[in-house]
């Protein structure tokens, strides 16, 4: 195994934690890397960086790359995408990961487009597999198969990166899987110089004010989900929703179409440009079922939807369909259940 | 004080209302068959170049778009909402381009532009959601860049303001000019249209759209600030290679619709005993309770 020609990661990093979407990539980028017979190695840029190497090793990190100063944290453009060019330029990764977060669509765009490699914004499935040019006939083996959603997710579409490296993609969090491979793995740890790597020029843009709210909402932690869709109609409507969550235990989720009317706050959305859910149980009301909500739902255990549309699209792949209005339905539902539960 | 400042807009197809011609065999799409809108983040990203010609008497803004002759009409609309002037870059060597090759193209205009303090655009295109080309435009004219922002809430000593709202909470950074900026959708709505605007340019045209009618052609040439330029790849001194299908590193390599498999759905009357029976049922097998 080399030194260089390996699969990397861009490990995000806040108050101590390297985050969720990041030890999902490395979870991935472990079993590509392993298909391929090459290293996963890792990256951190920021500030207090100790130790971070026991949240990652047993992910199956084979080496990861540490660049410590007070400057990096929190995250500005420059510096980090001078970090990642200079660093691949040197180790030369044939593929590359990161988070589909405001951090990692900063960076990637910035750094792919300094080494001229492609990058896959959004990806829904990596794969290793082989491409055959349509027009030179030539053959290409073991290529990152990068899958995503286009064109408002109304296609899938698979992408390759044939000449150019490192294959970077993009992925959202909760879209991947995260799961230890071994707790005793062990990798090696290289501190990088700060200086080596950056330039001066790169501390221009200065963070005058971070307030830093942390999400109440946990829609991927959530076993149940009631979601509201356009057909909701109202902000008040969204408010029986929101009762039904209370007395199920539930969080409330929303389809883009909800966001957008401003009815339901952004961090709420669920579909391919927002969360990416697995309930045991999604109540989808008044959710039409675009394919860019479905995407983000249809691994939930049990689908109940409420519609007053029968033809409604979200029904094909719903458990249970009943036909009828939210205001008329949801107040029945929340009655049975407080007489029924124990 | 005032500032030059950059608009990039792009014309894209409604994805809302896609039907089954939408793709070509190749696997670009077919802008023919769609509706054609201004891209929605990118008149957010419009409203705060006009606020800043707002507050900054003589600011110009100038709209850049790339695609077809036919985006001439989002230089007219933004024209009608307080717009200076635009561009349409067109060119069939710029066709098929991927993110990078469409970013190298934007950063030729804007090198040819030439005197510019800020370049804007939305965060990302309805037509492929990648929010990339802000950030590569950047990368390619050497400048910092903000992304994820909300409001440019002033300009002072050669460095703009910019609150930026991303997962974790609200950021506000300063970045010295020139500088590239991509607006968020959550940010202030564009303003309608302008009616003393709208009299104004509701000739504007490219000479594509008027060709072959000396009239309308002779009037435009009169009235400069009708004139919608376009302008191809030789005269933005872009290299071929590195432009279209040529310059682009990813490929397609394949496309299919969005198929979800269909499961048997159990119809739940929406009366009292159905309800209360689909309650119990779910308490009982554990899914709620």
């Amino acid at each position: 195994m080399s030194d260089q020609n390996n699969l990397i990661v861009y490990l995000e990093y806040e108050d101590g934690k390297v985050a969720d979407v990041s030890l999902e990539l490395l979870t991935k980028g472990r079993s590509l890397a392993s298909q391929l017979g090459i290293k996963l190695e890792a990256v951190v840029a920021g500030d207090k960086l100790e130790g971070i190497e026991k949240q990652v090793f047993p992910y199956g990190v084979d080496r990861l790359y540490k660049v410590q100063d007070d400057r990096l944290y929190p995250y500005t453009s420059l510096p980090h995408s001078s970090i990642l060019i200079n660093l691949f330029r040197k180790i030369k990764p044939q593929i590359a990961f990161m988070g589909a977060t405001s951090i990692g669509r900063d960076l990637g765009p910035r750094v792919s487009s300094c080494l001229h490699s492609g990058l896959t914004a959004d990806c829904t499935s990596l794969e290793i597999g082989s491409h055959t040019d349509p027009k030179t006939k030539k053959d290409y083996d073991n290529l990152l198969l990068q899958i995503r959603p286009a064109f408002g997710g109304n296609i899938v579409a698979t992408i390759v990166n044939p000449d150019c490296r490192p294959q970077m993609a993009t992925v959202r969090e909760g879209v991947m899987k995260k799961e230890i491979l071994d707790p005793d793995y062990k990798g090696e740890v290289v501190e990088l110089d700060v200086n080596e790597y950056t330039s001066p020029e790169d501390f221009v843009v200065e963070i005058i004010d971070r307030q830093v709210a942390k999400s109440k909402v946990n829609l991927k932690g959530s076993p149940i989900i009631v979601a509201g869709g356009y057909g909701v109609g109202s902000k008040e409507n969204f408010d029986l929703l929101q009762q039904l969550a209370d007395t199920l235990g539930a969080e409330v989720g929303a389809s883009r179409a909800a966001v957008d009317a401003g009815w339901v706050d952004h961090d709420r959305q669920i579909g391919q440009t927002g969360v990416t859910v697995r309930p045991k149980l999604y109540i989808a009301c008044g959710i039409s079922g675009q394919i860019q909500h479905i995407a983000g739902m249809q691994d939930s255990s049990i689908i109940i939807s409420v519609n007053n549309d029968p033809a409604a699209p979200i029904n094909t792949i719903a458990d249970y369909v009943i036909t009828g209005n939210i205001e008329d339905v949801l107040p029945r539902l929340i009655k049975y259940y407080k007489k029924n539960s124990k | 004080m005032s500032f030059n400042i950059i608009v990039l807009a792009k014309q894209v197809p409604d994805t809302r209302n896609v039907g089954k011609d939408a793709m070509k065999e190749d696997g670009t799409i077919n802008r023919a068959a769609l509706p054609a809108i201004f891209n929605p983040e990118d008149l957010n990203a419009l409203e705060q170049a006009l606020q800043i010609k707002d507050r900054f008497p003589g600011t110009k803004v100038t709209l850049l778009t790339m695609g077809p002759p036919r985006a001439a009409e989002i230089v007219r609309e933004g024209l009608y909402r307080g717009a200076d002037g635009g561009i349409v870059l067109s060119d069939r060597a710029f066709a098929g381009a991927d993110t990078l090759a469409t970013s190298y193209a934007l950063a030729t205009a804007a090198k040819k532009i030439g005197d510019f303090d800020i370049i804007i655009g939305g965060r990302q295109a309805i037509d492929g959601d990648t929010a990339q080309v802000g950030p590569q435009i950047a990368e390619k004219l050497g400048l910092p860049q903000v992304t994820y922002a909300e409001e440019i809430t002033d300009i002072k000593d050669g460095k703009a303001i910019v609150t930026r709202r991303i997962e974790c909470g609200v950021e506000t950074v300063s970045c010295p000019l020139p500088l590239v900026v991509t607006v968020n959708g959550s940010a202030a709505p564009c303003r309608p249209r302008n009616a003393k605007a709208l009299m104004k340019y509701k000739r504007a045209a490219s000479l594509t759209e008027v060709a072959g009618d000396q009239a309308k052609i002779d009037y435009i040439e009169a009235r400069p600030y009708l004139k919608v330029q376009e302008w191809n790849a030789a005269y933005v001194d872009a290299d071929l290679q590195q432009c279209g299908l040529a310059g682009s590193p990813t490929k397609v390599k394949g496309i299919e619709n969005v198929v979800f498999t269909a499961k048997d759905a159990r119809n739940v009357p929406a009366t009292d005993e159905e309800l209360e029976g689909l309650i119990k049922e779910l308490i009982a097998n554990h899914t709620i309770g």
